[in-house]
């Protein structure tokens, strides 16, 4: 079993002679020790860019969202944007934690949880977005929750913003619950580990008693596999409900049919991204080169190609429906965005998002660091132009020329973005000092030996 | 019920404390499987593996039937697609009808994201909450922690667990059992104080 096992594996996902205990002090070794230089040094940075985002939401709600750079023609900018590209972001997190999981890929154990982590803090910047632009967030849960206001009307459950608040809602709590499920066998280790009464404490409380019974493992895994089967379908229709905000309006430019498919594509293009970009940070950060290998880069890598070619061909099938499909409108606003105003944004994209990547083709790319990482740094900002191209190329010339206009950010609109990246960043340092960053549980299940050799029921 | 046969007082401390069960340490996932099989064989009742991760095939050699949580999920889900499906229905032709150009009041293809998105929210999170009462999560008390063992099992080591309230249970013959199996390690569990909980 242990050697068709080993057959079976098509990569080394660890690296070196492992044992499950040596797992256990490498992974909790940065939570159990003294913040290195490197921590605190990346705190400081993004605790500093953190702090813009309340003063600049303060500010939003101080003087009404007319701060924003949002104008008559141009009724969404970035916070639709940043909103759209955050909630990409998660998209990662999910594929990697539940359609990877359902496929049996065992490589995805390494990078797992940090990507699961990803996500709850992307969606959490995301909902910032549409929360800030009601103008008054605390109000929001009465326009947004089924709960009728005082002339007794409902929300609409037409509109497709009703549908994100059902859906991104839904995205964030499953994501979450997915996430600490995983993380109480983790949580469990952290304790019994744990010299310290307090932390003692605070781990134990978090494992919620667990005892990696197999009574409860039975269950656990059942749980599990739920999440995981019900995330599949959702991390698919979030993208596409995103997407159908744009899709089912009358804007030329965004009533495209190809909207959902190629949004999720792009979700997942601009999450992975986002997991190099910061799980080669990680690895070096806290060394551990032997448990996210470059095979784990490799294997993102291809992903990215594959949805780069996606949201590439997406790319060419909107121009080429706006010439078939022959309407006048469609057609200038495809022309448009290539050789208009924002023909600067509509080009990065297109480099950053389909031609860059194509390096990937070559393995010796695939598996340095040094030149992925420009890579997935270009692929991030190409992703977040796309969401811009999407939204105000579309936007500022439609149908009547006398309505046209120019969208620019304000310093608000840049504080806010660069704010909900401090936020994310400090988020996932917290995430990284405090909480197992690998699962460890799921890769003692992967080690050799870990399963009884016969009398197992699964073959 | 613990055995009153089974209550001791420790010397140097106030507290009576009892043996509530036996625990055998495996450093093989093999041996475990053959120790639980032979448990189950041997008729035992109040009895569990620890391990650090879920360890395949353990469910068989333990006896132990496939959990309801797909089931009890799966219900839920549907439940909560009747609650989009009554939501949606009931406001837009019940409660709050809108005529708006003829168009039917319950055009449902324009609900399906919510009858999906309640589906999916009540089916997971009938599955985490199932899963929380099913693994009796919330407890933080348990003689496998004051004996020491949970330490070891989160880390890399197998137990497997057999309480003195079991009726089949004498210390000599579960003691036996374990180390026909090839368990070379076996530990008292010990209950301070006064509780007399299950701890299975």
């Amino acid at each position: 079993m242990s050697t068709n096992e080993a057959a079976l594996r098509p990569m080394d996902i660890i690296e070196g002679d492992m044992d499950a205990g040596r797992l256990d002090d490498d992974v909790f070794r940065p939570m159990e020790s003294f913040p290195t230089g490197r921590w605190m040094t990346a705190m400081a940075f993004a605790g500093g860019l953190a702090t813009l985002f309340p003063i600049c939401a303060g500010y939003t709600i101080w003087r009404g969202i007319g701060v924003w750079g949002i104008n008559a023609p141009v009724g969404w900018g970035w916070a639709i944007v940043n909103f759209v590209f955050w909630v990409g972001i998660g998209h990662a997190g999910t594929l990697i934690s539940a359609i990877l999981f359902l496929f049996r890929q065992k490589w995805r154990t390494g990078i797992a949880r940090f990507a699961e982590a990803m996500t709850i803090f992307a969606v959490f910047c995301a909902l910032q977005f549409p929360l800030l632009h009601t103008g008054r967030p605390w109000l929001a849960m009465f326009w947004l929750v089924p709960y009728p206001n005082d002339q007794g009307i409902y929300q609409n459950f037409r509109s497709p913003l009703e549908w994100d608040v059902f859906a991104v809602s839904t995205y964030g709590l499953v994501s979450f619950m997915f996430w600490y499920t995983g993380l109480i066998p983790d949580l469990a280790t952290a304790r019994d580990r744990a010299r310290h009464p307090f932390r003692k404490f605070v781990y134990g409380l978090m494992s919620l008693g667990w005892q990696g019974s197999n009574r409860a493992w039975r269950h656990y895994e059942k749980a599990y596999l739920m999440f995981a089967g019900l995330s599949t379908p959702l991390v698919l229709s979030v993208h596409s409900v995103v997407s159908t905000d744009f899709a089912v309006s009358v804007i030329p430019g965004w009533h495209t049919t190809i909207f959902p498919p190629y949004f999720v594509a792009g979700a997942i293009f601009s999450g992975f991204a986002m997991v190099a970009t910061l799980i080669i940070i990680l690895r070096r950060m806290f060394n551990l080169y032997h448990l996210i290998t470059d095979n784990h880069l490799e294997l993102m890598n291809k992903v990215m190609i594959a949805t780069s070619m996606m949201v590439g061909y997406a790319y060419a099938v909107e121009f080429f429906m706006a010439w078939y499909g022959g309407i006048a409108y469609e057609r200038f606003v495809f022309i448009n965005r290539a050789a208009g105003p924002y023909a600067w944004a509509y080009w990065t994209m297109v480099i950053c998002n389909v031609v860059v990547p194509q390096l990937f083709w070559f393995k010796k790319v695939r598996r340095t660091v040094w030149m992925i990482y420009p890579i997935v740094l270009l692929v991030n900002v190409g992703m977040w132009f796309e969401r811009f191209v999407i939204v105000v190329t579309s936007l500022h010339r439609d149908y009547l020329p006398s309505s046209w206009g120019h969208y620019a950010p304000t310093w608000v609109d840049i504080g806010l973005f660069a704010g909900s990246f401090g936020t994310f960043l400090t988020f996932m340092l917290l995430f990284c000092r405090f909480l197992p960053t690998v699962s460890t549980t799921e890769m003692k299940a992967i080690l050799p030996n870990a399963h009884p050799a016969h009398g197992a029921s699964h073959g | 019920m613990a055995d009153m046969e089974h209550v001791t007082t420790a010397a140097g401390q106030g507290a009576p404390h009892r043996t509530v069960g036996l625990a055998g340490l495996f450093d093989d996932v093999n041996d475990l499987a053959g120790a639980a099989r032979a448990l189950r064989d041997a008729g035992f009742s109040r009895w569990d593996c620890h391990t650090p991760y879920p360890v395949h095939g353990l469910d068989d050699a333990m006896g132990l039937r496939p959990s309801p949580i797909p089931v009890i999920s799966l219900i839920f889900g549907f439940l909560g697609f009747c609650t989009a499906i009554a939501l949606t229905y009931g406001l837009s032709v019940w409660y709050y009808p809108i005529h708006i150009g003829g168009k039917a009041l319950f055009s449902w293809q324009a609900f399906v994201p919510i009858f999906f998105g309640l589906f999916v929210l009540f089916g997971a999170v009938s599955a985490f909450l199932s899963m929380f009462v099913l693994c009796r999560l919330g407890r933080w008390h348990s003689p496998l922690h004051d004996s020491g063992v949970m330490a070891e099992i989160t880390r890399d080591r197998f137990a497997v667990v057999v309480e003195a309230a079991d009726p089949a249970y004498s210390e000599a013959k579960v003691r036996a059992l374990l180390e026909a199996s090839g368990c070379r390690d076996t530990r008292p569990l010990i209950e301070h104080g006064e509780e007399d909980d299950a701890f299975i």
